[in-house]
């Protein structure tokens, strides 16, 4: 389980390696802080390589998505499996997010 | 009377670097169980990882010297996932905010129990050598 930051133009992109579960939510959730207190604005989560997400790991990106907002930039998601699809339609965070099938069109479409 | 047996029966440490694990585990008895594939890889994988969470953090509150045990069992028609812990339990029943409702959209706390809700097809909670909650998924 790990996060891979990497920039993509002027967008931070986080690869979401394993699960996005209670034992590891915090990381990822300093490592976004930490690159937004820098003056980063645009966020793009990839979970292509992620197995599940659970209630912590999807309350985790609620609280981010609210906090980079908050400072003007966006948070958007991409490479959603059909689990992870199920279970944002399931909890209606897909209304919240903007959730794209790749990464390259999640790119482009900041 | 349908045969059943025991496929899991593990015991961890209050810390929740055990659950990925052990959700692995059930995972894989899943597919050994022939269960349908999203059934493992979604609903057990998640419902596990909230009920086992729930009792580290909530059940036992993190102490070091509690443990919880993880058991499964299987029949011909399902299989039961009995996760025990050392706290005083919860009400089941009570009302609890709807996650999905606008308005609660945007919290971050409030889902466990509503995934294992609707990812299972039954839930409870008993006190039987500990807090019992168990999760039952048709196969």
């Amino acid at each position: 389980m790990s996060f891979a930051i990497s920039k993509q133009g002027e967008v931070v992109v986080v690869d979401v390696e394993g699960q996005l579960i209670v034992g590891n939510r915090q990381e990822l959730k300093q490592k976004v802080l930490d690159e937004l207190e820098k003056g980063e604005k645009k966020f793009l989560i990839d979970f292509s390589q992620t197995g599940y997400i659970d209630s912590s790991g999807l309350g985790v990106l609620v609280s981010l998505s609210k906090k980079i907002r908050e400072q003007g930039g966006e948070l958007r998601l991409a490479n959603l499996n059909d689990d992870l699809q199920t279970l944002f339609e399931l909890t209606k965070l897909d209304t919240l997010f903007q959730i794209s099938d790749t990464r390259e069109r999640a790119l482009e479409s900041f | 009377m349908a045969k059943s047996r025991v496929a899991l029966d593990v015991k961890i440490p209050s810390d929740v670097r055990f659950i990925d694990g052990v959700v692995e585990l059930a995972t894989r008895k899943c597919r050994e169980l022939h269960l349908p594939p999203h059934k493992c890889s979604l609903n057990v994988r998640v419902a596990l990882a909230e009920a086992i969470s729930n009792a580290i953090l909530r059940g036992n509150g993190e102490a070091k010297d509690k443990h919880v045990r993880v058991r499964a069992v299987v029949s011909d028609d399902k299989v039961v996932f009995d996760v025990v812990d050392e706290g005083p339990g919860f009400d089941l029943a009570e009302e609890r905010p709807d996650p999905t409702a606008p308005e609660h959209l945007e919290q971050e706390d409030g889902r466990g129990l509503f995934l294992m809700k609707r990812l299972m097809d039954n839930v409870e909670r008993f006190q039987s050598g500990g807090n019992v909650v168990r999760l039952t998924i048709r196969r």
